[in-house]
């Protein structure tokens, strides 16, 4: 491989790595930098130490962030996939072939809007004077408004909504690539269709299942503004405390150590499903 | 036996996806019906319909502005992903680079990070730079986001059979961009707009790093955002239902565009 043939294999590339380096790398690595830095009256002092990364786990609100990030995550995710797997398998086993794609389509419709526009939504639909309110008020099985607005049930209500729809795709992608040929010897063999479902549908499924898991739990822990918007500020989550920090304080460091923080909850889900999650081309 | 069986399936099947389809349209039905509400609230009882509060948003010249601004940044931002995403993808699929996984991994990285903390980097080394906030620092962001998502989905659409056809042009006299432009760049047509559709309504939703990463000049939904403060209101739900609409016409563009229009050919792989 001469110089010159190999500069010629490298210049297609080198464009997007040397943007994913400039503006995704090099900022991570400045905000490392940051978060051992120090906000000390007023301006931001290099420091250099874990002074930051100490104090989050030793102040129970912001420990307690982190573990309603986590809790809401994986109440979330748990909740959708039992919500989302019997929609896709509708879809794909007794929806006609042609109206396959225009019922998958329907049910992701919703997803095409933004956060803040589909929290607002939840908003109008779960506060006090919101649909259910005064749905429930009207039928008369309440007396008094319920207060789901501003509350983790809020946050999670508009969670699940977001992912039910992203897992009915992924799930319903999984079922489809399934040949039909295992559910066939299986029924020759002898067996019904829930043993059929339960011994080999089911696991054959489950890696697909688990990377749209996996993909709920990590958006869900480093989303705003769905826990701002529908869960208020009784009940922090972690990203809520990160533009806390940001924007009433200007405190870049505590931010910056609280974000890597975040990042590292992440990988640790990664490594801990690693062995399902094989993203490979096909 | 089994008929009745069958049929109960049936019915449950159908109780439950008019359950899931209620719940999934359920605030998106709320927002656009109470959107033509004609009272300061958007609560029960409907009372209406009326226009009075789409004509509210396209007189506010804030909003407008920052939908114009949105679709410059949109627009700019994918074109930009998509162009590295697809040189990037036809440089690793065709040629053999060394630490090509790596170069993968690095290319596919900032999918794995949530949008609020690649926004916080970026706020930080562009304060330290002393580089100013404003539509441009939007779209830098977005491209970070997008081209993961352009390369990776153009990517996994290059497969061996078209390398026949480009050998076949290089034969004939093709140089590489010719190549590239002429035979790859419409052969890969389909996953190259569904890729930049994608990216055009990812960055027409984003928030997060619009709203870090903006001063004077904000997009639509970091304007949104502002409107929220007054609580529920017919106006928002007027702006709300417009940005929801716009990302359906992207994707019904989408659909007509790309999928129709070459579903044969991709099927037939």
């Amino acid at each position: 491989m001469s110089a010159q043939s190999s500069w010629k294999r490298w210049r297609l590339v080198l464009p997007a790595l040397l943007w994913t380096v400039a503006f995704f790398i090099v900022p991570l690595g400045f905000m490392v930098v940051m978060s051992l830095w120090h906000r000390i009256g007023g301006k931001i002092v290099a420091t250099w130490n874990f002074e930051n990364y100490i104090e989050f786990f030793t102040k129970p609100h912001l420990v307690k962030a982190l573990l309603n990030s986590l809790e809401i995550g994986l109440t979330v995710t748990v909740i959708s996939i039992f919500l989302a797997y019997p929609l896709a398998w509708i879809i794909a086993y007794r929806v006609p072939e042609r109206w396959q794609r225009t019922a998958l389509l329907l049910a992701i419709l919703p997803f095409w809007t933004s956060y803040v526009v589909r929290s607002y939504a939840w908003l109008l639909v779960l506060a006090k004077q919101g649909i259910v309110n005064s749905f429930l008020l009207d039928i008369g099985i309440i007396a008094e408004p319920l207060a789901i607005a501003s509350s983790r049930y809020a946050t999670i209500i508009g969670f699940v909504h977001f992912f039910v729809m992203l897992l009915t795709l992924t799930i319903y992608a999984n079922l489809r690539q399934l040949s039909p040929n295992y559910a066939r010897a299986a029924a020759d063999l002898g067996a019904g269709p829930l043993r059929t479902f339960w011994h080999i549908i089911l696991p054959l499924t489950l890696p697909g299942v688990m990377v749209g898991g996996f993909l709920t739990f990590v958006l869900c822990v480093g989303d705003y503004i769905t826990p701002k918007i529908l869960g208020g500020s009784n009940e922090l989550v972690l990203p809520q405390v990160i533009m806390l920090q940001i924007g009433r304080r200007a405190d870049f460091p505590n931010a910056a150590a609280m974000s890597i923080i975040l990042m590292l909850v992440v990988t640790a889900a990664y490594v801990l499903c690693a062995r399902w999650l094989k993203m490979e081309r096909s | 036996m089994h008929g009745v069986r069958r049929h109960v399936v049936n019915t449950l099947s159908a109780f439950y996806a008019v359950l899931i389809y209620g719940f999934i349209f359920l605030p998106v039905g709320v927002l656009v019906l109470f959107s033509f509400q004609d009272s300061r609230l958007p609560i029960m009882p409907f009372k209406g319909p009326t226009l009075k509060w789409y004509e509210a948003v396209l007189s506010d010249s804030r909003l407008t502005d920052s939908m114009i601004n949105s679709f410059i940044v949109a627009m700019g931002s994918s074109v930009v992903a998509v162009l590295l995403g697809f040189l990037a993808a036809f440089g690793l699929a065709r040629y053999v680079l060394p630490a090509r996984g790596l170069q993968r991994a690095l290319l596919t990285a900032p999918l794995t990070v949530s949008y609020l903390i690649i926004g916080l980097g970026l706020l930080i080394m562009f304060n330290a730079m002393g580089v100013p906030r404003s539509l441009w620092t939007i779209g830098i962001g977005h491209v970070v986001i997008n081209t993961p998502l352009c390369f990776a989905i153009i990517y996994s659409q290059f497969g061996d059979h078209q390398v026949n056809i480009e050998r076949a042009a290089h034969d004939l006299g093709a140089s590489e961009w010719q190549t590239l432009w002429l035979v790859t760049a419409p052969m890969m047509m389909p996953s190259i707009l569904a890729s930049f559709f994608l990216a055009l309504t990812f960055s027409w939703d984003e928030f997060i790093i619009s709203f870090l990463l903006s001063r004077f000049d904000v997009t639509l939904p970091v304007e949104i955002w502002g409107l929220l403060r007054s609580g529920l209101n017919p106006k928002t739900n007027a702006a709300g239902s417009m940005v929801f609409l716009i990302s359906i016409v992207l994707l019904v563009l989408a659909e007509l565009l790309v999928f129709r229009r070459f579903n044969g050919r991709v099927n037939r792989k």
